[in-house]
């Protein structure tokens, strides 16, 4: 019996096992890139509903005699035992001028707690058009036990805003963070927790 | 030097045509192709009966409203490893199984490419789903997500995650090394003469899947170590606190998940127009077409998956472009389940078991395919979405597709595997029952997700107990007809006087009916000589 011809040992196998491997390797590699590439996305489209921008100036806006109305949201995550909700539930404002949505948090438990709140814009592709100036969200919140706080949110509706796009929700959902909490309890001085965060955590 | 080498290996292989002795070496340290199909085989059988066993609790449970068998997070841990093991333990085990044995035997081959590869990619299996079941009996329980492992849920589980996700890796990287194997045997060893069009329709079917297997397990093995991380490490890939988000993990996740249901179902086309032709006697119809429709299917799926979460919020625009990619698909498969009623059409049919099966995968594949471009209707997927209605469909597709179609193949090819005849009798029952119970089993179940049943809940309201009890009557009688199929393979493979010959069936055309049943323990060490009688598909058949 004779080796078959056909089969010349193991180097025909050699170069194509070889691609292979490396095309199972490359897509573990697509998968993780798929992380960063979704953000770009969401970024360049505002898909996510977290395309918000933020400025630290307004300047003079663009006017539009066109009114949208905004519906505020307030969510807290079942780890923060906190109260959580927006002072007015939706409001109508007009495009192209500065608003304010007031918020209200409170720490009903004794001890003191540090939370951050995630906002999202739904529909999604209007969080484009929405521009913050101040927000809670930007820092961690450090609530004393008992302690109620009202927390602003200075924002814009750009006045190109799509005609398709009838009405708007701000949503918040606040979680809590452990790691500062140790730090707000060993510290007296709260602001030292006050981390300064960017609008969008990265 | 090759020829040095061949020849000393020619020598060696002269003394080594008998299997080798003892227990570990014939099976733990096994090479051959045959064996480690066999062992897949088992290890799919254990696994579709333990993966079945914790159906039956899921039905028994359904049985009546209320809960009266299990608490709710057991039932979970349920619905979640019943679907874990019966994809990755019973149906693609089943098919490399499948792939071992006939692949080399269907092209002319000696062997797999790469024989110790084969034999680690197998023995790997068997821990992993010890790893996984074990999680079972640790103190947070196995994993009660559900098969998607949707965070931020499924981040909630306790310490038992990361058995789950390790297992996980280790099937991926047993399907991988599965997959580059029957590449490197399909494309470097057919014997001289089997051109890629010459190939029967499983090898083609095999090929595109052991791609789609390469492209997408890894994406998933990445997908769970981000879920691992974020679970012990505290990174945020899919944790909205720390600015990451959840609806990214069902994005990568069903990149991997939709060519997966391909992986499923593929093989089964190929079985199926392997067996059709051959009790029809006539060759395929539209043979072209089939390798054709089966490249289509497996493009078009890697750009439909975010049809399984219409409901995420997705842009309007999205949502059509994923709709009508998803209706596309219905086109090559329609070419297929249509070249299929062709190749029947005016055949000398018989109805042996097998074609039994295959003819029951065409019919009830098909409903499965139409409630499939139900659901594909993004507006309509709204009120689908995690009901009955989604249950009744990809179980229409797995198990009267992929698990017929095995069960098809097996009858198929059990006389060649062992030499003897089954009982065709106990067979014919067996394809019956099963056939009968299956459509109690599921098609109910359309009813109750159009009414609203969601899925994944122990409990329901009462209006959806009459066809929950129906549901769960077919549930018992189908699992109970599967032990006639465990006692006619035990049969076969033990009792079986009835000696099988070499061309098992008197139409069918192939390479592995040329060997004798059962084929030697090492076949085809002399390339086969291919002219138009010994292969299905020969030029001017199309």
């Amino acid at each position: 019996m004779n080796q078959p011809e056909h089969i010349e040992g193991r180097n025909i196998h050699r170069k194509l096992v070889r691609k292979l491997v490396l095309l199972a390797v490359a897509m573990f590699g697509f998968g993780f890139a798929l992380w960063p590439l979704y953000n770009v996305f969401c970024d360049l489209t505002g898909l996510g509903g977290r395309g918000v921008q933020v400025v630290e100036n307004a300047g003079v806006l663009e006017q539009s005699a066109r009114q949208i109305k905004i519906r505020f949201d307030a969510n807290v995550n079942s780890s923060l035992p906190w109260e959580f909700e927006a002072k007015e539930k939706a409001a109508m404002v007009p495009l192209g001028e500065m608003n304010e949505a007031l918020y209200v948090a409170m720490n009903p438990t004794d001890t003191v707690m540090v939370g951050q709140a995630i906002y999202n814009v739904t529909p999604p592709e209007a969080s484009l058009y929405f521009v913050k100036t101040e927000c809670f969200c930007f820092t961690l919140q450090v609530l004393q036990a008992k302690e109620s706080r009202e927390m602003p949110v200075y924002y814009f509706i750009q006045a190109d805003l799509p005609e398709y796009i009838k009405e708007i929700t701000l949503s918040y959902t606040f979680f809590r963070n452990t790691s500062a909490d140790a730090v707000a309890l060993s510290d007296d001085e709260t602001s030292s927790a006050r981390t300064v965060l960017k609008d969008r955590p990265k | 030097m090759s020829n040095e080498n061949t020849h000393k290996h020619a020598h060696a292989h002269d003394h080594h045509d008998d299997k080798p002795t003892g227990f570990l070496n014939r099976w733990l340290f096994t090479t051959n192709h045959k064996d480690i199909g066999t062992l897949y085989l088992i290890l799919a059988l254990v696994m579709f009966f333990v993966g079945g066993a914790m159906a039956m609790i899921i039905r028994a449970e359904l049985f009546m409203p209320g809960l009266q068998l299990v608490e709710p997070d057991f039932f979970n841990q349920m619905t979640t490893m019943h679907a874990l093991i019966m994809v990755f333990g019973a149906v693609m085990p089943a098919w490399v199984g499948f792939a071992n044995w006939m692949i080399p035997m269907m092209i002319g081959a000696p062997d797999m490419a790469l024989p110790r590869l084969n034999n680690w990619s197998f023995w790997i299996l068997p821990f992993a789903f010890t790893m996984l079941a074990s999680t079972l009996f640790m103190d947070s329980g196995g994993p009660a997500a559900g098969w998607t492992l949707y965070p931020p849920l499924s981040l909630q589980g306790g310490q038992s995650f990361a058995f789950v996700v390790f297992s996980i890796h280790m099937m991926g990287i047993s399907s991988i090394m599965g997959a580059i194997n029957v590449i490197a045997t399909i494309l470097n060893m057919r014997a001289p003469g089997m051109g890629l069009l010459r190939m029967p329709l499983f090898v083609w079917t095999w090929l595109i899947t052991a791609f789609l297997l390469i492209a997408v397990m890894p994406v998933l093995a990445g997908a769970v170590t981000m879920l691992l991380t974020d679970h012990f490490f505290a990174t945020s890939f899919f944790n909205a606190a720390g600015g990451g988000d959840p609806v990214m993990f069902q994005h990568i996740f069903w990149f991997f998940g939709h060519p997966e249901v391909y992986i499923l179902i593929l093989p089964a086309f190929g079985v199926v127009s392997e067996i059709i032709p051959t009790f029809a006697r006539k060759p395929l119809f539209g043979y072209s077409a089939m390798v054709y429709a089966t490249a289509s299917i497996a493009f078009l799926s890697f750009i439909v998956w975010a049809h399984h979460m219409f409901t995420v919020g997705m842009p309007l625009t999205g949502e059509l472009f994923f709709m009508y990619a998803t209706m596309l698909i219905a086109i090559p498969t329609g070419v297929k389940v249509f070249n299929w009623v062709s190749t029947m059409w005016k055949g000398s049919m018989t109805f042996e078991t097998p074609m039994l099966f295959a003819i029951g995968f065409v019919v009830l594949f098909t409903i499965g395919g139409l409630s499939g471009l139900m659901l594909a209707i993004a507006s309509v997927d709204l009120q689908y979405h995690d009901t009955y209605f989604v249950v009744a469909h990809f179980h229409y597709v797995l198990v009267p597709g992929s698990v017929f179609a095995l069960m098809a193949g097996t009858y198929y090819w059990l006389p060649k595997w062992t030499g003897h005849m089954y009982s065709e009798k106990w067979g014919k029952i067996h394809f019956w029952l099963s056939a009968i119970s299956v459509n109690i089993l599921f098609f109910p179940q359309h009813y109750l997700g159009l009414a609203g049943m969601p899925r994944r809940i122990p409990d329901y309201s009462t209006q959806f107990a009459d066809f929950n009890m129906i549901s769960s009557i077919g549930g018992f009688i189908f699992g109970a007809s599967q032990l006639i199929f465990l006692g006619v393979i035990i049969h076969c493979v033990y009792k079986s006087r009835v000696k099988a010959p070499g061309r098992v069936w008197e139409g069918a055309k192939g390479l592995e009916w040329t060997l004798s049943s059962p084929p030697p323990y090492h076949s085809f060490n002399t390339p086969p000589v291919i002219d138009s009688t010994t292969v299905a598909h020969a030029e001017g058949t199309h």
